[in-house]
């Protein structure tokens, strides 16, 4: 398993021009599920494209397990991070469903029978498995997005990016990115997921990190990050909290970033002698 | 009577099948249609209809009739659509023009194709850019825009052309929460103008937010049609894979839990 450490990473695409990602200090532990929020522009993608690689760092450094990413070419970083990209029709090239999600797990080396048993299991998790010989470019823009997850997912690489894994998703599409969110972590794997979608952030993730023109201005559980102390810090990134977290704050429940966190709270309100049902 | 649809279906070249079946819709003037549906349910088959990007562009088999402002418009050119029903793709990426070197010619681009005066076209730029608060982007290369930026210069260039009508496919797909506001804020002020407007969205909380009607979408065909806030808490919409606004699942999770506690009615979602 993989940690992740970011120190004073900087990055600017043109000299003398804005820096996308500002000096930002991270540490990643596996395992973790971490969502990364911010405004558009604030420098999430550009962060996360130093994870494997694609964007080198113009200072400060990127460490996987106390190694210099530096120091690794970009197919040495592929078999330790894998990252699904927000514009699905940059990343899809293949004829077929199959061969598309077969690619990462071939060019990974991986024996035949492991590169079968990889891109079955990522099919099934994005509830592909039916259309494997499918010309990708057949499928939907949802079902293309879900076809870009699972092709990261085959990669088995032990930290996985998803850059706005839930845009154009149905309830169901949701449902199955949440599980596979929920399945990697179980697993060990790390997951960081960029996000728009504050309630998909606070009901499927442990640790939110918002991002504000390219430095990390709040960090911790979504408890906290949602909470209404941390309001004005979301505000100047022009974020705001889910829906139940403001409901919480206006019924003085304190803070109550999911509906189960509302419900919990309320519950106890009503009947306080009987102990908060689990979270 | 705006723009309607009468027994429309929608067959896409090579496809056996028809994408969107017996659709039947009357849009009123300053209304905000907004549709949903599970993925594939044919809601971007009926934005390309609606557009008149199927079959001009989009090669198929239409069947029944488009109406815009009560003409059937089934010999008109593209560029005829075009001028009156403006239109917005989730993937901003294949909307903007390619040939603009800074975010504010490409929002000139399109009310420049119009033949418009060269001042009008200035001012309008302006306000759309100012509208979609993205007035720093101006001299920017929009080839290196994040991906919601893009979103929102091409919203602006579509605003800049002051279409009569609108349908957007799922327009804020890259959006931050403050870009989708902004978002529903100017679709707002069209459609007091008299604009009639259908968006395709899976965000029900901007449904809400935004729209006087919803229609829902199932294997091409209308299953719900009615008030927003009507359809948004109809109990079938899980079955049908939308999912229900914020406010509505808090409502359904505290009615489960026993607890009739009512929400503060004035939060929006």
């Amino acid at each position: 398993m993989t940690t992740v450490v970011l120190e004073d990473l900087v990055h600017t695409y043109a000299e003398g021009s804005v820096r996308a990602v500002d000096g930002v200090d991270l540490r990643i532990g596996s395992g973790e599920r971490v969502a990364l929020v911010g405004q558009n522009g604030s420098g999430k993608s550009t962060l996360a494209r130093h994870l494997n690689g694609l964007l080198r760092p113009t200072d400060g450094r990127v460490l996987l397990d106390g190694v210099d990413a530096r120091t690794r070419t970009v197919a040495q970083l592929a078999r330790a991070v894998a990252v699904c990209f927000q514009d699905t029709d940059r990343q899809i090239f293949a004829g077929s469903v199959g061969k598309e999600v077969a690619f990462g797990p071939r060019n990974l080396g991986m024996p035949a029978d492991v590169q079968r048993a990889a891109v079955t299991e990522a099919l099934d998790a994005v509830g592909l498995a039916a259309e494997t010989s499918t010309n990708p470019y057949d499928l939907g823009y949802s079902r293309r997005k879900l076809l870009t997850i699972a092709s990261v997912l085959a990669m088995r690489t032990p930290v996985v990016v998803l850059d706005e894994p839930t845009t154009g998703q149905d309830a169901r599409g949701m449902d199955r990115v949440a599980t596979i969110v929920a399945r990697l972590a179980a697993d060990g794997r790390t997951v960081i997921a960029i996000s728009h979608d504050m309630r998909f952030v606070a009901e499927h993730f442990e640790r939110v990190i918002v991002m504000r023109a390219g430095k990390v201005v709040l960090d911790g559980p979504p408890v906290a990050v949602f909470g209404s102390a941390a309001w004005d810090t979301l505000a100047s990134t022009y974020l705001e909290a889910p829906y139940p977290a403001r409901v919480g704050q206006r019924m003085s429940l304190g803070s109550t970033p999911t509906d189960v966190a509302v419900v919990a709270a309320l519950g106890a309100r009503v009947h306080p002698g009987r102990s908060r049902p689990d979270a | 009577m705006t723009l309607a649809l009468h027994g429309v279906g929608y067959r896409y070249a090579g496809a056996s099948t028809e994408s969107i079946t017996g659709v039947s819709l009357e849009m009123r003037d300053g209304e905000v249609v907004g549709l949903g549906g599970a993925s594939e349910a044919g809601k971007s088959t009926m934005c390309l209809v609606l557009s008149g990007l199927a079959p001009r562009a989009i090669k198929g088999v239409l069947s029944g009739t488009l109406l815009v402002d009560g003409e059937d418009v089934t010999a008109w050119p593209m560029h005829r659509m075009a001028e009156v029903v403006g239109t917005i793709f989730q993937d901003p990426t294949t909307q903007l023009s390619g040939v603009c070197a800074t975010v504010f010619e490409e929002v000139c681009f399109g009310s420049m194709n119009l033949g418009l005066a060269r001042d009008k076209v200035i001012d309008r730029t302006y306000a759309a850019l100012d509208a979609m608060g993205i007035g720093e982007l101006a001299a920017r290369d929009p080839s290196r825009l994040s991906g919601g930026q893009m979103q929102l210069v091409a919203i602006a260039g579509l605003l800049a052309m002051r279409p009569r009508h609108l349908v957007l496919d799922e327009p804020t797909a890259q959006l931050d929460p403050a870009g989708t506001v902004l978002v529903a804020d100017a679709l707002a002020h069209l459609a007091a103008e008299g604009a009639s407007i259908l968006i395709a969205e899976q965000k029900t909380d901007m449904l809400a937010r935004i729209c006087s009607r919803v229609l829902i979408l199932e294997s091409g065909r209308i299953v719900l049609d009615g008030a927003a806030e009507d359809v948004l808490a109809d109990a079938r919409l899980d079955a049908l894979g939308v999912p229900a606004p914020s406010a509505v699942r808090l409502r359904r999770a505290l009615d489960a839990a026993g607890l009739a506690t009512d929400l503060p009615a004035d939060l929006v979602a």
